[in-house]
């Protein structure tokens, strides 16, 4: 079966995020004054042949683990299944 | 004999003939180490120099630490070969475990290219065995992801250890602890952000490097003539 797949990384709690951290001062400027707490991360998507969701979501994890994203800074969130859109 | 540097060539490199140039004018022998090679053949250190291997894609050294050069470097350093990281080439080491943490975007936001300052903190590494411990080198920086990040646990073990190698003396871009350099447990395995290829003669505006990559080699040719 095939499944569509969407990884979020996010940096981890507690590191610091200039990206987030400039998008934030300037949105001020912008008129936006009651926005908080902005974070960047990227978001990956791809497709994914596999026997069934649970084997799917294994791989994914392990692809996750090893190469999507560096444990050291970063975690990810994993949305998998046919209904996902790319 | 002459002590030769093997200096890693990923796609995207751009600081490996600095390296090489640098090396031969200490009186070094250097040559590239192609990316695809399953083997560093018989040299008696390794760096991994500047510049954006695969394009910095994912993030730094995401896809070069999967190269299969890296699998003979990860070897070679586990058998207490020296090996240096310079700038990308930290990047690389920290991806592929060979050196604790993570290098993170500049605070800022700003890539940086500017010379620095950097305190030598420790003289037990294979990039400072020569070097005075305190002493202060002027060094350039070239970089966009050189804030060295890790976790509390890694810091205490790093500084417990004695294994912070160089520090910035104002830092530039918010590396955890002013931190420009480290080493691993062995000593053997040095990263460092700084460029001392770009500091190795007057003519380029500082000679400050020379004193690291004279370590290096020296470390290296002892390593050679006791192995």
């Amino acid at each position: 079966m095939r499944f569509s797949v969407v990884v979020e990384v996010r940096l981890r709690e507690g590191v610091a995020d200039p990206q987030g951290a400039t998008i934030e001062r300037s949105l001020p400027h912008l008129g936006f004054d009651g926005v908080s707490d902005v974070r960047v991360g990227k978001s990956i998507r791809f497709s994914i042949e596999s026997d069934d969701e649970a084997a799917a979501r294994r791989e994914v994890d392990e692809l996750c683990a090893r190469f999507l994203a560096n444990p050291v800074i970063e975690e990810t969130g994993v949305r998998i299944g046919a209904d996902v859109v790319l | 004999m002459t002590t030769t540097v093997g200096v890693v060539l990923f796609p995207g490199s751009n600081c490996e003939l600095d390296v090489i140039e640098a090396v031969r004018s200490l009186g070094g022998e250097a040559r590239v180490l192609w990316h695809g090679d399953r083997s560093v053949g018989d040299v008696d250190a390794v760096v991994v120099p500047g510049g954006f291997a695969h394009g910095d894609y994912l993030r730094p050294g995401a896809i070069a630490r999967f190269s299969p050069i890296m699998s003979a470097v990860e070897k070679f350093a586990g058998d207490g070969g020296p090996v240096v990281g310079i700038c990308n080439g930290f990047q690389v080491l920290t991806e592929a475990g060979l050196l604790p943490g993570a290098l993170q975007k500049n605070r800022g936001l700003k890539f940086l290219c500017t010379m620095v300052e950097v305190r030598v903190e420790t003289s037990s590494s294979v990039l400072t065995e020569d070097a005075e411990v305190g002493s202060v080198l002027r060094i350039p920086i070239n970089h966009f992801e050189g804030n060295y990040t890790c976790s509390a646990t890694t810091l205490a073990e790093l500084r417990a250890q004695d294994r912070v190698v160089l520090r910035y003396v104002e830092n530039p871009n918010g590396a955890t602890d002013d931190i420009a350099g480290i080493c691993n447990e062995g000593r053997n395995v040095v990263g460092l952000m700084p460029h001392p290829e770009r500091a190795s003669d007057a003519m380029l505006g500082s000679a400050d490097g020379a004193v690291l990559l004279r370590s290096l080699l020296s470390t290296a040719g002892a390593v050679n003539s006791n192995g």
